[in-house]
Protein backbone atom coordinates (compact mmCIF):
# COMPACT_ATOMS: atom_id res chain seq x y z
CA UNK A 1 0.00 0.00 0.00
CA UNK A 2 0.98 3.60 -0.33
CA UNK A 3 0.03 6.80 1.42
CA UNK A 4 1.63 9.02 -1.21
CA UNK A 5 -0.71 11.36 -3.06
CA UNK A 6 0.28 13.47 -6.03
CA UNK A 7 2.33 16.52 -4.96
CA UNK A 8 0.75 19.63 -6.53
CA UNK A 9 1.87 22.57 -4.35
CA UNK A 10 4.76 24.61 -5.68
CA UNK A 11 6.87 26.65 -3.27
CA UNK A 12 8.54 28.84 -5.92
CA UNK A 13 7.20 30.11 -9.26
CA UNK A 14 9.54 28.22 -11.60
CA UNK A 15 10.32 25.07 -9.63
CA UNK A 16 8.32 21.85 -9.40
CA UNK A 17 6.84 21.03 -5.97
CA UNK A 18 9.66 20.41 -3.45
CA UNK A 19 7.96 17.17 -2.45
CA UNK A 20 8.20 15.85 -6.02
CA UNK A 21 11.89 16.80 -6.24
CA UNK A 22 12.53 15.03 -2.90
CA UNK A 23 10.77 11.94 -4.23
CA UNK A 24 13.08 11.94 -7.25
CA UNK A 25 16.12 12.10 -4.97
CA UNK A 26 14.92 8.96 -3.19
CA UNK A 27 13.90 6.84 -6.20
CA UNK A 28 12.83 7.07 -9.82
CA UNK A 29 9.45 5.33 -9.32
CA UNK A 30 6.97 5.41 -6.44
CA UNK A 31 3.67 3.81 -5.51
CA UNK A 32 1.02 6.54 -5.72
CA UNK A 33 -2.54 6.53 -4.38
CA UNK A 34 -5.04 8.05 -6.80
CA UNK A 35 -8.10 9.99 -5.59
CA UNK A 36 -10.45 6.98 -5.91
CA UNK A 37 -8.11 4.77 -3.86
CA UNK A 38 -6.43 3.08 -6.83
CA UNK A 39 -2.77 2.37 -6.09
CA UNK A 40 -0.65 3.01 -9.15
CA UNK A 41 2.65 4.69 -9.82
CA UNK A 42 4.42 8.02 -10.08
CA UNK A 43 7.57 8.28 -12.19
CA UNK A 44 10.08 10.98 -11.27
CA UNK A 45 13.26 9.76 -13.02
CA UNK A 46 14.16 10.89 -16.54
CA UNK A 47 15.10 7.50 -18.02
CA UNK A 48 12.06 5.80 -16.48
CA UNK A 49 9.73 8.59 -17.71
CA UNK A 50 11.04 8.12 -21.23
CA UNK A 51 10.71 4.35 -20.97
CA UNK A 52 7.06 4.54 -19.86
CA UNK A 53 6.06 7.09 -22.51
CA UNK A 54 7.70 5.06 -25.31
CA UNK A 55 6.40 1.64 -24.17
CA UNK A 56 3.62 0.10 -26.28
CA UNK A 57 2.11 -1.64 -23.23
CA UNK A 58 0.28 1.49 -22.03
CA UNK A 59 -3.07 3.02 -22.97
CA UNK A 60 -4.14 6.66 -23.08
CA UNK A 61 -7.90 5.97 -23.14
CA UNK A 62 -9.89 8.24 -20.82
CA UNK A 63 -12.19 5.43 -19.67
CA UNK A 64 -9.27 3.44 -18.25
CA UNK A 65 -8.00 6.36 -16.12
CA UNK A 66 -8.33 6.94 -12.38
CA UNK A 67 -8.65 10.50 -11.04
CA UNK A 68 -5.17 11.67 -9.99
CA UNK A 69 -6.42 14.39 -7.60
CA UNK A 70 -9.71 14.79 -5.68
CA UNK A 71 -11.02 17.67 -7.82
CA UNK A 72 -10.90 15.36 -10.87
CA UNK A 73 -12.99 12.63 -9.21
CA UNK A 74 -16.35 13.71 -10.66
CA UNK A 75 -14.90 14.57 -14.01
CA UNK A 76 -13.21 11.22 -14.55
CA UNK A 77 -16.47 9.45 -13.67
CA UNK A 78 -18.47 11.70 -15.96
CA UNK A 79 -16.03 11.33 -18.82
CA UNK A 80 -15.85 7.58 -18.55
CA UNK A 81 -19.65 7.51 -18.73
CA UNK A 82 -19.96 9.83 -21.72
CA UNK A 83 -16.72 9.09 -23.48
CA UNK A 84 -14.45 11.58 -25.19
CA UNK A 85 -15.53 13.00 -28.59
CA UNK A 86 -14.33 10.78 -31.43
CA UNK A 87 -11.45 12.45 -33.18
CA UNK A 88 -9.99 13.80 -29.92
CA UNK A 89 -7.06 11.58 -30.77
CA UNK A 90 -4.88 12.40 -27.77
CA UNK A 91 -7.18 9.98 -25.95
CA UNK A 92 -6.90 7.13 -28.45
CA UNK A 93 -4.54 4.17 -28.76
CA UNK A 94 -3.18 2.57 -31.94
CA UNK A 95 -4.46 1.74 -34.48
CA UNK A 96 -7.08 4.57 -34.16
CA UNK A 97 -4.39 7.00 -32.99
CA UNK A 98 -2.16 6.15 -35.94
CA UNK A 99 -4.98 6.85 -38.39
CA UNK A 100 -5.78 10.31 -36.98
CA UNK A 101 -2.20 11.33 -36.47
CA UNK A 102 -1.17 10.41 -40.04
CA UNK A 103 -3.94 12.62 -41.41
CA UNK A 104 -2.41 15.58 -39.54
CA UNK A 105 1.35 15.16 -39.35
CA UNK A 106 1.82 16.40 -42.90
CA UNK A 107 0.34 19.75 -41.78
CA UNK A 108 2.86 20.26 -38.96
CA UNK A 109 6.18 19.32 -40.54
CA UNK A 110 9.37 21.30 -39.93
CA UNK A 111 9.13 22.61 -43.52
CA UNK A 112 5.51 23.75 -43.23
CA UNK A 113 6.20 25.53 -39.97
CA UNK A 114 9.21 27.23 -41.56
CA UNK A 115 6.87 28.52 -44.26
CA UNK A 116 4.67 30.05 -41.54
CA UNK A 117 7.52 32.07 -40.05
CA UNK A 118 6.95 35.29 -42.03
CA UNK A 119 3.33 35.35 -40.84
CA UNK A 120 4.38 34.67 -37.23
CA UNK A 121 6.82 37.61 -37.49
CA UNK A 122 3.99 39.84 -38.78
CA UNK A 123 1.65 38.85 -35.98
CA UNK A 124 4.37 39.29 -33.36
CA UNK A 125 5.32 42.72 -34.68
CA UNK A 126 1.70 43.80 -34.78
CA UNK A 127 1.26 42.84 -31.09
CA UNK A 128 4.42 44.81 -30.24
CA UNK A 129 3.21 47.82 -32.27
CA UNK A 130 -0.04 47.80 -30.30
CA UNK A 131 1.81 47.53 -26.99
CA UNK A 132 4.09 50.44 -27.87
CA UNK A 133 1.20 52.57 -29.08
CA UNK A 134 -0.83 51.95 -25.90
CA UNK A 135 2.17 52.34 -23.60
CA UNK A 136 2.86 50.47 -20.36
CA UNK A 137 1.91 49.00 -18.04
CA UNK A 138 0.23 46.08 -19.79
CA UNK A 139 -0.65 42.47 -19.11
CA UNK A 140 1.84 40.55 -21.23
CA UNK A 141 -0.47 37.53 -21.41
CA UNK A 142 -3.33 39.50 -22.92
CA UNK A 143 -1.19 41.74 -25.13
CA UNK A 144 1.38 39.27 -26.40
CA UNK A 145 1.62 35.73 -25.03
CA UNK A 146 -1.96 34.67 -25.84
CA UNK A 147 -2.78 36.54 -29.08
CA UNK A 148 0.27 35.27 -31.00
CA UNK A 149 -0.43 31.51 -30.72
CA UNK A 150 -4.20 32.10 -30.75
CA UNK A 151 -4.15 33.99 -34.03
CA UNK A 152 -1.68 31.52 -35.55
CA UNK A 153 -3.72 28.42 -34.67
CA UNK A 154 -6.97 30.11 -35.77
CA UNK A 155 -5.51 30.98 -39.16
CA UNK A 156 -3.98 27.52 -39.55
CA UNK A 157 -7.22 25.71 -38.70
CA UNK A 158 -9.49 28.21 -40.43
CA UNK A 159 -11.30 29.33 -37.26
CA UNK A 160 -12.44 33.00 -37.45
CA UNK A 161 -10.33 34.89 -34.87
CA UNK A 162 -13.22 37.23 -34.11
CA UNK A 163 -15.05 34.24 -32.58
CA UNK A 164 -12.29 33.76 -29.99
CA UNK A 165 -14.08 35.27 -26.97
CA UNK A 166 -16.17 32.21 -26.17
CA UNK A 167 -13.69 29.45 -27.00
CA UNK A 168 -10.85 31.19 -25.17
CA UNK A 169 -13.06 31.33 -22.08
CA UNK A 170 -14.13 27.71 -22.50
CA UNK A 171 -10.57 26.58 -23.10
CA UNK A 172 -9.61 28.17 -19.77
CA UNK A 173 -12.48 26.38 -18.01
CA UNK A 174 -11.43 23.06 -19.50
CA UNK A 175 -7.87 23.20 -18.19
CA UNK A 176 -8.84 24.59 -14.78
CA UNK A 177 -8.48 21.89 -12.14
CA UNK A 178 -11.24 23.39 -10.00
CA UNK A 179 -13.92 23.47 -12.72
CA UNK A 180 -16.84 21.26 -11.71
CA UNK A 181 -17.65 18.29 -13.94
CA UNK A 182 -20.98 19.84 -15.04
CA UNK A 183 -19.24 23.02 -16.12
CA UNK A 184 -16.56 21.07 -17.98
CA UNK A 185 -19.28 19.16 -19.83
CA UNK A 186 -21.07 22.43 -20.64
CA UNK A 187 -17.87 24.06 -21.95
CA UNK A 188 -17.14 20.94 -23.94
CA UNK A 189 -20.64 21.14 -25.41
CA UNK A 190 -20.26 24.81 -26.40
CA UNK A 191 -16.91 24.33 -28.16
CA UNK A 192 -18.17 21.17 -29.86
CA UNK A 193 -21.34 22.91 -31.09
CA UNK A 194 -19.32 25.88 -32.34
CA UNK A 195 -16.85 23.71 -34.26
CA UNK A 196 -19.61 21.51 -35.63
CA UNK A 197 -21.34 24.58 -37.05
CA UNK A 198 -18.07 25.86 -38.46
CA UNK A 199 -17.45 22.54 -40.20
CA UNK A 200 -20.92 22.67 -41.79
CA UNK A 201 -20.12 26.15 -43.14
CA UNK A 202 -16.73 25.03 -44.44
CA UNK A 203 -18.28 22.09 -46.19
CA UNK A 204 -20.32 24.60 -48.23
CA UNK A 205 -17.56 27.18 -48.58
CA UNK A 206 -14.13 25.56 -48.30
CA UNK A 207 -11.08 27.78 -47.84
CA UNK A 208 -7.33 27.25 -47.81
CA UNK A 209 -7.04 25.98 -44.25
CA UNK A 210 -6.48 22.77 -42.29
CA UNK A 211 -10.12 22.01 -41.46
CA UNK A 212 -11.23 22.55 -45.08
CA UNK A 213 -8.39 20.26 -46.18
CA UNK A 214 -9.52 17.53 -43.78
CA UNK A 215 -13.13 17.88 -44.96
CA UNK A 216 -12.02 17.63 -48.57
CA UNK A 217 -9.88 14.58 -47.76
CA UNK A 218 -13.10 12.78 -46.91
CA UNK A 219 -11.53 10.43 -44.35
CA UNK A 220 -13.27 11.85 -41.29
CA UNK A 221 -16.96 12.25 -40.47
CA UNK A 222 -18.33 15.43 -38.88
CA UNK A 223 -17.98 14.18 -35.31
CA UNK A 224 -14.37 13.20 -35.91
CA UNK A 225 -13.61 16.53 -37.59
CA UNK A 226 -15.08 18.28 -34.57
CA UNK A 227 -12.95 16.20 -32.18
CA UNK A 228 -9.77 16.86 -34.14
CA UNK A 229 -10.53 20.59 -34.40
CA UNK A 230 -11.29 20.69 -30.69
CA UNK A 231 -7.99 19.13 -29.70
CA UNK A 232 -5.93 21.36 -31.99
CA UNK A 233 -7.75 24.54 -30.98
CA UNK A 234 -7.39 23.97 -27.21
CA UNK A 235 -3.83 22.64 -27.51
CA UNK A 236 -2.92 25.63 -29.67
CA UNK A 237 -4.19 28.04 -27.02
CA UNK A 238 -3.01 26.58 -23.74
CA UNK A 239 0.60 25.71 -24.47
CA UNK A 240 2.70 28.27 -26.31
CA UNK A 241 0.76 31.06 -24.62
CA UNK A 242 1.85 29.78 -21.22
CA UNK A 243 5.42 29.22 -22.32
CA UNK A 244 5.62 32.80 -23.62
CA UNK A 245 4.17 34.26 -20.41
CA UNK A 246 6.04 32.10 -17.91
CA UNK A 247 9.21 32.08 -20.02
CA UNK A 248 9.32 35.87 -20.15
CA UNK A 249 8.81 35.99 -16.37
CA UNK A 250 11.68 33.50 -15.91
CA UNK A 251 13.94 35.59 -18.16
CA UNK A 252 13.03 38.78 -16.29
CA UNK A 253 14.24 37.18 -13.05
CA UNK A 254 17.46 35.91 -14.72
CA UNK A 255 18.87 39.10 -16.33
CA UNK A 256 22.05 37.49 -17.72
CA UNK A 257 19.97 34.81 -19.47
CA UNK A 258 17.56 37.48 -20.72
CA UNK A 259 20.48 39.42 -22.20
CA UNK A 260 21.73 36.29 -23.99
CA UNK A 261 18.30 35.61 -25.50
CA UNK A 262 18.01 39.26 -26.59
CA UNK A 263 21.52 39.89 -27.90
CA UNK A 264 22.88 36.60 -29.21
CA UNK A 265 20.92 35.04 -32.09
CA UNK A 266 22.99 31.86 -31.77
CA UNK A 267 21.49 31.28 -28.30
CA UNK A 268 17.84 31.47 -29.34
CA UNK A 269 17.12 27.95 -30.67
CA UNK A 270 18.77 26.13 -27.78
CA UNK A 271 17.55 28.76 -25.34
CA UNK A 272 13.95 27.94 -26.26
CA UNK A 273 14.63 24.23 -25.60
CA UNK A 274 16.13 25.12 -22.22
CA UNK A 275 13.09 27.22 -21.29
CA UNK A 276 10.90 24.27 -22.30
CA UNK A 277 12.96 21.91 -20.12
CA UNK A 278 13.31 24.24 -17.14
CA UNK A 279 9.66 25.29 -17.05
CA UNK A 280 8.02 22.03 -18.22
CA UNK A 281 4.56 23.58 -18.07
CA UNK A 282 2.59 20.34 -17.91
CA UNK A 283 1.31 20.66 -14.35
CA UNK A 284 -0.80 17.50 -14.20
CA UNK A 285 0.10 14.33 -16.09
CA UNK A 286 0.67 12.80 -18.53
CA UNK A 287 -0.90 9.54 -17.34
CA UNK A 288 -1.03 6.08 -18.85
CA UNK A 289 -2.66 2.78 -17.86
CA UNK A 290 -0.81 -0.51 -18.36
CA UNK A 291 -2.57 -2.85 -20.80
CA UNK A 292 -0.23 -5.71 -19.85
CA UNK A 293 2.33 -6.36 -17.12
CA UNK A 294 5.24 -4.03 -17.86
CA UNK A 295 8.62 -3.98 -16.16
CA UNK A 296 10.32 -0.59 -15.96
CA UNK A 297 13.69 -0.27 -14.19
CA UNK A 298 13.06 -3.41 -12.14
CA UNK A 299 9.53 -2.37 -11.10
CA UNK A 300 6.60 -4.51 -12.17
CA UNK A 301 3.66 -2.38 -13.31
CA UNK A 302 0.68 -4.71 -13.38
CA UNK A 303 -1.99 -4.65 -16.08
CA UNK A 304 -4.61 -2.03 -15.18
CA UNK A 305 -2.30 0.05 -12.99
CA UNK A 306 -2.10 3.73 -13.75
CA UNK A 307 1.21 5.55 -14.12
CA UNK A 308 1.75 9.28 -13.80
CA UNK A 309 4.85 10.84 -15.30
CA UNK A 310 6.08 13.92 -13.44
CA UNK A 311 7.63 15.79 -16.35
CA UNK A 312 8.83 18.88 -14.41
CA UNK A 313 11.02 16.83 -12.04
CA UNK A 314 12.05 14.27 -14.68
CA UNK A 315 13.31 17.17 -16.80
CA UNK A 316 15.53 18.24 -13.89
CA UNK A 317 16.87 14.75 -13.15
CA UNK A 318 20.59 15.40 -12.44
CA UNK A 319 21.55 12.08 -14.04
CA UNK A 320 20.39 13.55 -17.37
CA UNK A 321 20.62 17.31 -16.81
CA UNK A 322 23.35 18.16 -14.28
CA UNK A 323 22.47 21.17 -12.12
CA UNK A 324 19.02 20.93 -13.67
CA UNK A 325 17.43 23.43 -11.26
CA UNK A 326 19.42 26.20 -12.93
CA UNK A 327 18.22 28.01 -16.07
CA UNK A 328 21.15 27.92 -18.48
CA UNK A 329 20.23 28.77 -22.07
CA UNK A 330 23.58 27.40 -23.31
CA UNK A 331 23.37 23.92 -21.78
CA UNK A 332 22.79 20.82 -23.95
CA UNK A 333 19.04 20.28 -23.69
CA UNK A 334 18.44 17.56 -26.26
CA UNK A 335 15.93 14.92 -25.24
CA UNK A 336 13.92 16.98 -22.73
CA UNK A 337 10.40 15.67 -22.20
CA UNK A 338 8.50 18.98 -22.27
CA UNK A 339 6.62 17.86 -25.42
CA UNK A 340 6.25 14.34 -24.06
CA UNK A 341 7.76 11.26 -25.66
CA UNK A 342 6.47 8.24 -27.56
CA UNK A 343 3.58 8.19 -30.01
CA UNK A 344 1.65 11.01 -28.31
CA UNK A 345 4.54 13.46 -28.39
CA UNK A 346 3.18 16.92 -29.20
CA UNK A 347 1.94 17.18 -32.78
CA UNK A 348 2.33 20.96 -32.78
CA UNK A 349 5.82 21.09 -31.31
CA UNK A 350 7.46 22.48 -34.46
CA UNK A 351 4.85 25.23 -34.55
CA UNK A 352 5.47 26.00 -30.87
CA UNK A 353 9.22 26.15 -31.52
CA UNK A 354 8.76 28.54 -34.45
CA UNK A 355 6.51 30.80 -32.36
CA UNK A 356 8.86 30.92 -29.37
CA UNK A 357 12.03 31.36 -31.45
CA UNK A 358 10.44 34.42 -33.02
CA UNK A 359 8.50 35.87 -30.10
CA UNK A 360 11.01 35.92 -27.20
CA UNK A 361 13.83 37.79 -28.98
CA UNK A 362 11.37 40.10 -30.79
CA UNK A 363 9.80 41.13 -27.46
CA UNK A 364 13.11 41.66 -25.69
CA UNK A 365 14.62 43.65 -28.56
CA UNK A 366 11.62 45.89 -29.12
CA UNK A 367 11.12 46.63 -25.42
CA UNK A 368 14.63 46.57 -23.90
CA UNK A 369 13.37 48.20 -20.73
CA UNK A 370 10.82 45.42 -20.11
CA UNK A 371 10.28 44.74 -16.40
CA UNK A 372 7.63 43.56 -13.97
CA UNK A 373 5.08 46.21 -13.05
CA UNK A 374 4.27 44.41 -9.77
CA UNK A 375 6.29 42.60 -7.12
CA UNK A 376 7.04 38.92 -7.89
CA UNK A 377 4.65 37.88 -5.09
CA UNK A 378 1.80 39.62 -6.94
CA UNK A 379 2.17 37.59 -10.16
CA UNK A 380 -0.77 35.15 -10.17
CA UNK A 381 0.58 31.67 -10.94
CA UNK A 382 -1.50 28.99 -12.69
CA UNK A 383 -1.23 26.46 -9.87
CA UNK A 384 -4.90 25.66 -10.45
CA UNK A 385 -4.60 24.63 -14.11
CA UNK A 386 -3.47 21.43 -15.87
CA UNK A 387 -1.04 23.60 -17.81
CA UNK A 388 1.17 25.80 -15.62
CA UNK A 389 2.09 29.41 -16.32
CA UNK A 390 0.98 32.88 -15.25
CA UNK A 391 -2.64 34.02 -15.28
CA UNK A 392 -1.41 37.56 -15.88
CA UNK A 393 2.01 39.16 -16.17
CA UNK A 394 1.81 42.90 -15.48
CA UNK A 395 4.83 44.50 -17.17
CA UNK A 396 6.02 47.94 -18.13
CA UNK A 397 9.01 49.20 -20.21
CA UNK B 1 27.24 4.30 -40.63
CA UNK B 2 24.03 2.90 -42.18
CA UNK B 3 20.73 4.62 -41.41
CA UNK B 4 17.30 2.95 -41.49
CA UNK B 5 13.81 4.42 -41.18
CA UNK B 6 10.45 2.77 -40.59
CA UNK B 7 7.57 4.94 -41.77
CA UNK B 8 4.98 2.58 -40.25
CA UNK B 9 6.28 3.44 -36.77
CA UNK B 10 6.99 7.15 -37.49
CA UNK B 11 4.59 9.68 -35.94
CA UNK B 12 5.91 12.69 -37.85
CA UNK B 13 7.18 14.62 -34.83
CA UNK B 14 9.92 16.05 -37.03
CA UNK B 15 12.78 15.76 -34.55
CA UNK B 16 15.06 14.10 -37.12
CA UNK B 17 14.38 16.73 -39.79
CA UNK B 18 14.98 19.44 -37.20
CA UNK B 19 18.24 17.85 -36.01
CA UNK B 20 19.85 16.87 -39.32
CA UNK B 21 18.02 18.18 -42.41
CA UNK B 22 20.86 16.97 -44.67
CA UNK B 23 19.84 13.40 -43.92
CA UNK B 24 16.21 13.44 -42.77
CA UNK B 25 13.21 15.03 -44.41
CA UNK B 26 9.44 14.61 -43.96
CA UNK B 27 6.96 13.57 -46.64
CA UNK B 28 4.53 16.25 -47.81
CA UNK B 29 1.41 14.16 -47.22
CA UNK B 30 1.96 12.27 -44.00
CA UNK B 31 4.92 14.12 -42.53
CA UNK B 32 6.67 10.79 -41.98
CA UNK B 33 10.41 10.39 -42.24
CA UNK B 34 12.10 10.43 -45.65
CA UNK B 35 15.76 9.40 -45.79
CA UNK B 36 17.70 11.69 -48.12
CA UNK B 37 20.70 9.36 -47.83
CA UNK B 38 21.24 5.98 -46.25
CA UNK B 39 24.73 6.53 -44.91
CA UNK B 40 25.79 9.25 -42.49
CA UNK B 41 27.72 12.13 -44.08
CA UNK B 42 31.31 12.19 -42.89
CA UNK B 43 31.65 13.88 -39.52
CA UNK B 44 27.88 13.75 -38.95
CA UNK B 45 27.74 10.38 -37.18
CA UNK B 46 27.19 12.07 -33.83
CA UNK B 47 24.27 14.12 -35.18
CA UNK B 48 22.73 10.98 -36.67
CA UNK B 49 22.98 9.26 -33.28
CA UNK B 50 21.40 12.32 -31.66
CA UNK B 51 18.49 12.19 -34.13
CA UNK B 52 18.01 8.49 -33.32
CA UNK B 53 17.89 9.27 -29.57
CA UNK B 54 15.50 12.20 -30.05
CA UNK B 55 13.01 10.23 -32.16
CA UNK B 56 9.96 9.73 -29.92
CA UNK B 57 8.68 6.61 -31.69
CA UNK B 58 11.87 4.65 -32.41
CA UNK B 59 11.34 4.99 -36.17
CA UNK B 60 14.99 5.53 -37.11
CA UNK B 61 18.09 3.51 -36.33
CA UNK B 62 21.77 3.70 -37.21
CA UNK B 63 24.49 1.08 -37.08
Amino acid sequence: MSDLTLPMTRQRPFDPPDEAAELRQRASMHRLTYADGHVGWLVTGYAEARAVLAHPGFSNLAEKMHPPIPSRLDLVEERSRRGVPRGFFLRTDPPEHTRYRKLLTGQFTVRRMKALEPRIHEITNSCLDDMEAAGGPADLVEAFALPIPSLVICELLGVPYEDRGQFQEDSKLLVNLETKADDVIAALGRVTAYLHGLIQRKRKEPADDLLSGLIEGGELDDEELTGVGFLLLVAGHETTANMLGLGTYALLTNPDQLAAMRDDPSVVDNGVEELLRYLSIIHLGPFRVATEDVEIAGNLIKEGEMVGVHVPVANRDPSRFPDGDRLDLARPTGGHLAFGHGIHQCLGQQLARAEMRIAYPALLRRLPGLRLAVTPEEVPMRSDMTIYGVHRLPVTW
Amino acid sequence: MKIKADTTVCIGAGMCALTLPEVFDQSEDEGTVVLLRETAPEGQEEAVRRAVTLCPSGAISAS
